[in-house]
């Protein structure tokens, strides 16, 4: 790695020669405010509050654009940088509607931090906001174009990480806004509800729908019984959300705290999850006999359908690969047309009474929950979906001291998992869950990884591959002895429409494909604690693997509650209950 | 008064003049990319867009940019206000400017060339397409592995910006790039590319063709050569004169003016305004007041409150509204003078809006954005008692 020497605030630095200045400071323990820069995209160098100065020019320039050079010498905290950065966020407040204490960023919002470490005059300048326009359309977003500082994080994320596209700037001068097509509201344009955006958006202009006081009523009443899940990514962050610390794993205390809340009953999507596995792993089996056994047309690679961006993406712009995705729902879903059966009956509570809410790192969720289709348990299946934020919230809202909790366990039944569960909340985690699970099956023997670890699924490489060759079958499945089933793994939309154009154009050989909608999976989900980047992510996922390795079972088909629901309630894997329960269709979207 | 003005012309028309223009093909086939680029640099001609950028030394750099692919492009997005040269060297001497386009990419070793025409232009296409055809043709003929094509601006400001205009031409939102890179390293479809605009191309055919030194012996050390000026607003005589450069305002004012000049406006709106008390100290050049040829005269039937908002009114529209200095400080000038006339805000405020608008000049992204101080300080100060009341 080349090196050069550079000189910042009169201190000499020698950075490797790729680095820009914003890097090269930060190095060296010099901040240097950013709004438009963001760790996980392209660099935009817009809204300008990074500007320094470097010697023998006479405009300042943006430290997040400009590469280091040899002896080249910058000056980042000079009174004029300090005066300019702070005319900047005057302006940025001009057009900017800054009523605080009624914004649900309060707190957690960059542009007021920047506000108030520069002191600024927020009236210094005439007040033009131009847009009003709230678009609270879609289930899962809202979006606030009068506190958008045109940043276009939101903007970069859609294309670069998402190849979605719903956003762009539109219009010029002082027209300038981030619009969708055709100004459309945001439930009539493509968009995935990721909520990718509203990761990273510097301001209140992007944030979730909240259903907090939706829940809280549901909570208050007494006639209704609230049963609430958790999803496997959530344990992992909920802590940070209430500022306690990145990769902290809080399953016992957010049991706690949901208990506190007043929840009825608190049972766990994991559970749903290891659910997943055993119809997902054997829809797996059935298509991979018909194809090597029964030499019949079968739509392979099968693509997992957890994960709800990603099947509202491959609605959007993969229609004719459909026939590709698992019938199975999500395990939210699952969850929700469980609860209000089998859950309900065992309990004996009048399903109409009941009302479920679930937890969950994704506001996609918001959506799925929406569907029309989902309302197999003849009820709508899930009723409230919060994200990890809204439940710190409410932990807040409630003045539950969260670090204090004890740790508490799940209630019975549907609250019981395994490892395999848990890491759905990693990319790459359904994957080697279902290996765990579909390995056994069809040799009886435990899949030749390391304590169970696939480590090649694993990462957080945009995609990642491997293959696992099949020995000593079992008699039924001889057809797969010897055969290597190859599999892959993409995050965020844009890798998974890297992977879904081989598939079109037939040049795919994988036949088992696991794609999460958002970076890193679940626990880079558009309803985590913000900020994120890269190493955020990747201590969320080592606290899930780490939670996989605590659990004394780590095989979903080793679930013991898992084995009774089959046993009381859907008799069979793929059997008539889990068609009407557990699976669905897609449409194709315009 | 009228002759001393024909024969200025007379003395200084180099674009005007005939020319063979078999005469400079051949000499560009003669030349090495090295002889081009040392007279180019020794005639000390500069960019005629108004940045002045030394044409020599853009050359150069492409030419020493490492890449198989590299482009030339004529910048004939003329879109500065009072500003129309480009379109009467475009519509008379368009052989000039291809031929000035062709020399740059022997120098550089480019085989594409663009011209991206104004959308406002369209009425030139036809016969702009017919000469590419025919030179192209030419540059074949002379075994010139050069290919020029035409490209359509869609008619916003700021792709007059080379950054801009490259995003443009690669079919993206006409938007600023961060620079550095520039485009002589990274520019069209990031390969080196050498972004000139019309006038300038047209210089470097007749300096390739005639040596530099004819270029260098016309105008001032800093301010070399001829220049295309349109004059418009309150002048005798209105149209597009090659001058030399480096005459003072007063002189150009001796020859245009009704005789009632009170401020002329140099660079057209993101220019300066030059008031009549300083006609006999300030240059048009380089070391003076640099411009990309428009001067437009204002009398004194003229209010400057007015001339100052329309210029504050086209720029908000057509900043790209990418950077915060610019999209904002565009608008809060404008509202800012607006509320000062009208009493809502206090003088003062005006002290406030001159420290924006300096602020806009080193913090903004692009010329458009940095440029608008120009004439916001000039004319706010010295037509200041016209803003305010
Ligand atoms: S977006 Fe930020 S600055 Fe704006 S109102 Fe909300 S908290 Fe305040
Ligand atoms: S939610 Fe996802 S798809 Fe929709 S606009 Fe945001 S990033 Fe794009
Ligand atoms: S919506 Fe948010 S992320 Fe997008 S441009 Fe506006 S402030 Fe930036
Ligand atoms: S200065 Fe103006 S035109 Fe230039 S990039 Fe900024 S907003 Fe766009
Ligand atoms: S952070 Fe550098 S310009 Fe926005």
């Amino acid at each position: 790695m080349k090196t050069v020497m550079l000189t910042i605030n009169d201190k000499k630095f020698e950075v490797p020669d790729n680095y820009t200045v914003l890097q090269a400071a930060k190095e060296m323990g010099i901040q240097i405010p950013t709004l438009c820069y963001h760790d996980d995209l392209c660099v935009a160098g817009n809204c300008r509050v990074c500007l320094v100065e470097q010697k023998g020019m006479r405009a300042l320039q943006t430290s997040c654009t400009l590469q280091v050079a040899p002896g080249m010498t910058i000056y980042t905290n000079t009174r004029r940088v300090r005066e300019v950065r702070k005319t900047i966020i005057e302006l940025l407040l001009s057009e900017h509607a800054d009523n605080c204490t009624s914004c649900y960023k309060n707190g957690n919002c960059e542009l007021q931090q920047l506000a108030k470490e520069y002191m600024v005059d927020g009236n210094k300048f005439i007040k033009t906001i131009r847009y009003w326009n709230i678009d609270d359309s879609s289930p899962s977003i809202i979006k606030d174009d009068s506190k958008c500082i045109k940043c276009t994080r939101c903007v970069r994320t859609c294309e670069q990480l998402q190849s979605v596209s719903a956003l762009y700037s539109a219009h010029k001068g002082d027209h300038t806004k981030i619009a969708t097509f055709f100004d459309k509201p945001l439930d009539e344009v493509i968009c995935t509800n990721c909520g990718q955006c509203i990761n990273r958006c510097p301001t209140g202009a992007l944030i979730e729908k909240n259903y907090i006081q939706e829940v809280w009523d549901a909570l208050d009443n007494e006639e209704k019984f609230v049963v609430v899940q958790t999803a496997p990514a959530v344990r992992v962050s909920i802590a940070e959300a209430l500022g306690i610390g990145v990769g902290k794993i809080s399953t016992g205390k957010l049991v706690a705290a949901l208990r506190r809340l007043g929840f009825d009953a608190v049972l766990d999507t994991d559970f749903t999850a290891d659910l997943t596995i055993i119809e997902e792993g054997n829809e797996f089996l059935h298509r991979v006999t018909k194809a090597i056994r029964d030499k019949q047309n079968v739509a392979l690679p099968m693509t997992t359908s957890c994960s709800p961006g990603w099947i509202k993406f491959i609605e959007h712009k993969y229609p004719d690969l459909l026939a590709n995705v698992s019938t199975c729902k999500s395990p939210q879903q699952m969850f929700g047309a469980l609860a209000k059966t089998f859950y309900a009956q065992k309990r004996n509570i009048d399903p109409a009474r009941m009302v479920t809410v679930s937890i969950m790192p994704c506001t996609a969720k918001k959506y799925e929950a929406n569907r029309p289709e989902m309302y197999s348990s003849g009820y709508k299946d899930v009723d409230y979906v919060l994200t990890t934020r809204e439940l710190a919230l409410m932990i807040q809202q409630a003045g539950i001291d969260f670090e204090k909790l004890p740790e508490e366990d799940y209630d019975s039944i549907m609250g019981k998992s395994t490892g395999a569960a848990v890491i759905f909340g990693a990319t790459g985690g359904v994957m080697e869950a279902a290996l765990r699970t579909v390995y056994e099956i069809v040799t009886g023997k435990e899949v030749p990884f390391q304590k169970l670890n696939i480590t090649p699924v694993r990462g957080m490489e945009g995609v990642r591959a491997a293959s696992i060759t099949i020995n000593g079958t079992k008699p039924e499945y001889s057809f797969l002895d010897g055969v290597t089933v190859k599999v892959a793994v993409a995050h965020g939309l844009a890798n998974a429409a890297r992977l879904m154009d081989e598939v079109r154009a037939g040049k795919s050989s994988y036949h088992f494909i696991e794609i999460m909608a958002c970076p890193g999976g679940c626990i880079g989900g558009g309803g985590q604690p913000i900020p994120t980047n890269l190493d955020i992510r990747k201590k969320r996922a080592e606290a899930i693997y780490e939670a996989d390795m605590q659990l004394p079972i780590r095989k979903s088909h080793e679930n013991p509650e898992i084995k009774q629901i089959y046993q009381e309630f859907l008799k069979e894997p793929l059997g008539h209950l889990s068609h009407t329960l557990l699976h669905t269709h897609y449409s194709k979207r315009l | 008064m009228e002759n001393t003005l024909e024969k200025l012309q007379e003395k200084f028309s180099l674009i005007f003049s005939v020319c063979d223009h078999s005469k400079i093909v051949n000499a560009i086939v003669k030349k090495s990319p090295e002889e081009i680029i040392d007279e180019i640099t020794k005639s000390g001609l500069r960019g005629r867009g108004g940045a002045g950028f030394p044409t020599g030394i853009k050359w150069k750099a492409a030419k020493e940019a490492e890449s198989h692919q590299k482009y030339v492009i004529c910048n004939a997005d003329e879109g500065e206000p009072g500003t129309f040269k480009d379109r009467k060297i475009l519509r008379d001497h368009s052989e000039l400017v291809l031929l000035g386009m062709c020399a740059a990419a022997k120098a550089i070793g480019a085989t594409t060339g663009y011209i991206y025409l104004r959308g406002e232009y369209a009425f030139l296409k036809p016969q702009i397409e017919e000469k590419i055809k025919e030179y192209n043709e030419l540059f074949k003929k002379h075994s010139i592995d050069f290919t020029v094509r035409l490209r359509m601006g869609s008619g916003a400001y700021v792709c007059g910006e080379e950054s801009a205009l490259i995003e443009s031409i690669e079919g993206n939102r006409g938007e600023p790039r961060n620079k550095p890179p520039f485009p002589v390293t990274r520019g069209l479809f990031n390969f080196p590319t050498v972004v000139n605009n019309v006038e300038t191309l047209a210089y470097a055919a007749i300096i390739v063709d005639e040596g530099a030194s004819k270029f260098a012996s016309i105008g001032t050390k800093d301010s070399k050569g001829s220049k295309m000026f349109s004059i418009s607003g309150d002048a005798k005589i209105k149209g597009v004169f090659e001058l030399p450069l480096g005459m003072k305002v007063q002189e150009l004012v001796d020859l245009f003016s009704d005789g009632d000049t009170k401020a002329v406006q140099i660079g057209g709106a993101s220019g300066f305004c030059v008031p009549r008390k300083l006609f006999k100290e300030r240059i048009i050049g380089f070391e003076g007041i640099p411009t990309g040829g428009s001067i437009i005269l204002f009398n004194s039937s003229r209010s400057m409150y007015r001339v100052l908002m329309n210029y504050l009114d086209f720029f908000k529209e057509e900043s790209c509204g990418q950077c915060t200095p610019c999209r904002v400080g565009c608008q809060q000038l404008y509202l800012g003078i607006k509320a000062i006339h009208s009493g809502q805000k206090p003088l003062q405020y005006l002290h406030e809006l001159q420290r924006l608008a300096s602020t806009m000049a080193i913090t903004a992204k692009c010329g458009l954005g940095q440029s608008v101080a120009n004439p916001f300080i000039s004319i706010s100060e010295h037509f200041k008692e016209e803003i305010c009341y």
